[in-house]
C-alpha cells in the first residue's frame, strides 16, 4: 500500500517538474519550486526521514520561496522571453545523459533492501552504539553533532561564507538621506494600512519563536536541531520585515547585531573543538567536557547545536535583509 | 471502544478527503480568482480540519493530540490572514471581481 | 501488481534530467537557478531511497522497535540542504548584480551586449 502513496507522490513531482520546462511567468516558477519542496518533503517523510523532512519544508517550502519572490522583484520582469536557439543539442544530451544514468540503475539494490551494501559497515554501528556511547535517542543529531562534528564545522562555516558572500555582493553603506529614512524605494517597503495582516501576524510571531526554541532543544529527542531551529527563527523575523518594511525591522533586530551573532555561532562551534584540545582529548573529543563521557556529550552536542542554529538563523535573515535592503531597478 | 474510536475515525477521514476532492475542483472550474479563494480557502480548511480530527480521535489524550489540536488552531488562525493578504493584492493589481451582470463570454 | 524495485530511482533520475534540462536550454538565468534547485531536491531523493529499510522505523531510537533506516544518508542530505539554500541565495545575489549591470537577465541578450562591446 505505501508503494501506492510513493507512487503518486513521485508522478506529481515530475508533473510540477514538467511545469518547470513549459511555464513562462518566472512567478509561477517560484511557486512550483515551492509545491515541489513540499511534495519532496511529504514523500521523505514516507521514507523514515523526519528530520530531513522537516528540514527541506522549512527551508525549500519557505525561506527558498520567499528569497525567490524577492529576487524577483528586483529583477523587474515577471515574464521570460521567448528563446531563439533550437533546444535539440540541450534535449539529445539530457537523454544520453539519462539514458546512461537508467542503465547504472540496474546494478543497484532493491528499494528497502536490508542487505544493500549502504547498511553494512558504519550504520549499524552508530544504531547499536549511539545509545550507549552518546545517550540521545535521535540518531541523526548524534551522528551529525558528535560522530560526523567536522563535517558540520565544515557546513557551518559555508553557511557562514554565503552570507558573507551575498553582503559583499549587494550590502551597501547607505547615507542617511531623509529618503532612505522612509524607505522609499526599497525592495520590500511593508504593508501601511493593512491592519489586519498586520494585527494578526503580529500575534503570531512570538509563537514562532518559541517553536524555533523549541526545535532546537528538541532536536535530541525527536525530529529538529539547530538547521531546522534557525530557519524557523530567521522566519519570524522575515514575516516581521514583510509586513512592516526593513527599516523598522533593521532598527528591531540591528543588522551589526545580527552580523555579529553570525560570526559567533561559527565561534562557538570551533571554541568546543578547541576546549577539547584543551581539556587533553582530541579536537572536537565531548567526552572530556564533562565529568563522564556521556554527560560530556550531551553538553557538547547542546553548544554547538546553538552555535548551529544561531549562524544559520543569523544566515538567513542577512541575507533576506540585505536582498529587501536593496534598491529597487528603475521602471524600464 | 477501539471499535467506536476507528468508526469515527473512518468517518472523518473520508469526510476530509471528500472535502479536499471538492475543493480542488472547485479551484479548477470556477470562473474567477475571488470564487476559487473560496473553494480553497473555505472547503479545504475544512477538509483539513476533519482529517486532523479523525486522527485526534485515534491518537486518544496524549501530548501527540495536543500537537494535532494546535496544528488546527493556528491552521485556522493564519487561513483567512492569507486569503484576506491573497485577495487584497489581487484587488491592487487590479483583478477585478466577476459579478453575475458582467457579459458571460462562454454561456453559462 | 509487482512494483519495480528501482522504480524510486528512475523517478529521482527523471527529475534530475528535467532539472539538468532546464538548467541548459533555457535562457532566463533565474529559471536556470530553479532547475537547479530542482536538481538538487532528486538528488536527495535519490539518496534517502537508498536509505531505506523494508519495516524500518524513522532513526529515533525507541524500545518498541528494532530495526531503523539507515541514518548516515539523512544527515548527508540535512546539511546538504541547508547548503543547498545558502548556494541559492549567492547565486540569486549574482542575478541581481548581473540585473544592475546590463539591465536584464536573459543570458542571450547578455552575450549579445557582450559581444557588443568593445
Amino acid at each position: 500500500m505505501i508503494e501506492l502513496i510513493d507512487t503518486a507522490l513521485l508522478l506529481i513531482m515530475v508533473a510540477t517538474a514538467l511545469g518547470f520546462v513549459f511555464i513562462r511567468n518566472l512567478f509561477a516558477i517560484v511557486m512550483l519550486s515551492g509545491i515541489f519542496s513540499l511534495t519532496a518533503a511529504v514523500l521523505y517523510v514516507v521514507m523514515d526521514a523526519v528530520d530531513v523532512a522537516f528540514t527541506e519544508a522549512a527551508v525549500g517550502a519557505g525561506i527558498a520561496t520567499v528569497l525567490g519572490l524577492v529576487a524577483l522583484s528586483l529583477t523587474g520582469r515577471p515574464d521570460e522571453a521567448p528563446s531563439k536557439r533550437s533546444n535539440i543539442g540541450p534535449f539529445l544530451v539530457t537523454m544520453l545523459t539519462g539514458a546512461v544514468l537508467i542503465n547504472a540503475t540496474f546494478d543497484m539494490p532493491n528499494y528497502g533492501d536490508p542487505e544493500a551494501p549502504a547498511h553494512q559497515h558504519v550504520a549499524p554501528r552508530y544504531i547499536q552504539q549511539s545509545g550507549d556511547e552518546i545517550g540521545v535517542p535521535n540518531i541523526v543529531t548524534s551522528v551529525l553533532a558528535s560522530y560526523r562534528g567536522y563535517d558540520t564545522l565544515g557546513e557551518v562555516v559555508v553557511i557562514f561564507t554565503a552570507a558573507v558572500g551575498v553582503l559583499a555582493l549587494l550590502g551597501r553603506r547607505r547615507r542617511a538621506t531623509a529618503e532612505s529614512r522612509r524607505g522609499a524605494g526599497s525592495a520590500v517597503e511593508g504593508m501601511t494600512g493593512k491592519s489586519i495582516l498586520r494585527v494578526t501576524t503580529k500575534l503570531l510571531i512570538p509563537s514562532i519563536m518559541l517553536f524555533g526554541l523549541y526545535v532546537q532543544f528538541h532536536g535530541d529527542y525527536g525530529p529538529g536541531g539547530g538547521f531546522q531551529a534557525g530557519v524557523i527563527f530567521a522566519a519570524a523575523i522575515i514575516v516581521y520585515a514583510l509586513l512592516f518594511g526593513t527599516h523598522r525591522a533593521r532598527r528591531v533586530i540591528s543588522p551589526g547585531i545580527v552580523r555579529f551573532v553570525l560570526a559567533f555561532g561559527v565561534l562557538l562551534y570551533a571554541g568546543v573543538g578547541v576546549a577539547g584540545l584543551l581539556l587533553g582529548g582530541n579536537y572536537l573529543d565531548y567526552n572530556v567536557l564533562a565529568h563522564d563521557p556521556v554527560h560530556g556529550q550531551h553538553l557538547g552536542i547542546l553548544l554547538i547545536e546553538f552555535g548551529v542554529g544561531a549562524t544559520v538563523a543569523a544566515a538567513m535573515i542577512t541575507i533576506f535583509l540585505t536582498f529587501a535592503g536593496h534598491d529597487r531597478p528603475m521602471e524600464e | 471502544m477501539a471499535v467506536i474510536a476507528d468508526i469515527v475515525t473512518f468517518l472523518c477521514l473520508v469526510g476530509g478527503i471528500a472535502s479536499m476532492l471538492i475543493g480542488s475542483y472547485g479551484l479548477l472550474k470556477l470562473p474567477d480568482l475571488f470564487s476559487r479563494m473560496h473553494a480553497a480557502g473555505m472547503v479545504d480548511t475544512l477538509g483539513l480540519g476533519l482529517i486532523v480530527v479523525g486522527l485526534i480521535v485515534q491518537a486518544g489524550i496524549s501530548l501527540v493530540s495536543f500537537k494535532l489540536f494546535l496544528i488546527i488552531v493556528f491552521v485556522l488562525y493564519t487561513g483567512p490572514a492569507v486569503t484576506h493578504a491573497l485577495a487584497q493584492a489581487a484587488l491592487n493589481a487590479g483583478v477585478k471581481p466577476l459579478l453575475s451582470d458582467d457579459e458571460r463570454q462562454d454561456g453559462s | 501488481m509487482e512494483f519495480p524495485g528501482v522504480l524510486n530511482y528512475w523517478a529521482s533520475i527523471v527529475l534530475m534530467m528535467i532539472g539538468f534540462y532546464v538548467v541548459i536550454a533555457q535562457g532566463n538565468l533565474v529559471k536556470k537557478i530553479f532547475g537547479l534547485n530542482v536538481f538538487q531536491v532528486s538528488v536527495f531523493l535519490f539518496y534517502i531511497s537508498m536509505s531505506k529499510v523494508d519495516g524500518g522505523a524513522a532513526p529515533i531510537l525507541d524500545d518498541r522497535y528494532q530495526i531503523y533506516s539507515n541514518p548516515l544518508p539523512h544527515v548527508l542530505i540535512l546539511t546538504a540542504i541547508v547548503v543547498g539554500v545558502a548556494t541559492m541565495s549567492l547565486g540569486l545575489a549574482l542575478i541581481v548584480r548581473i540585473r544592475d549591470a546590463y539591465g536584464t537577465i536573459e543570458e542571450e541578450e547578455i552575450e549579445r551586449q557582450e559581444a557588443e562591446m568593445p
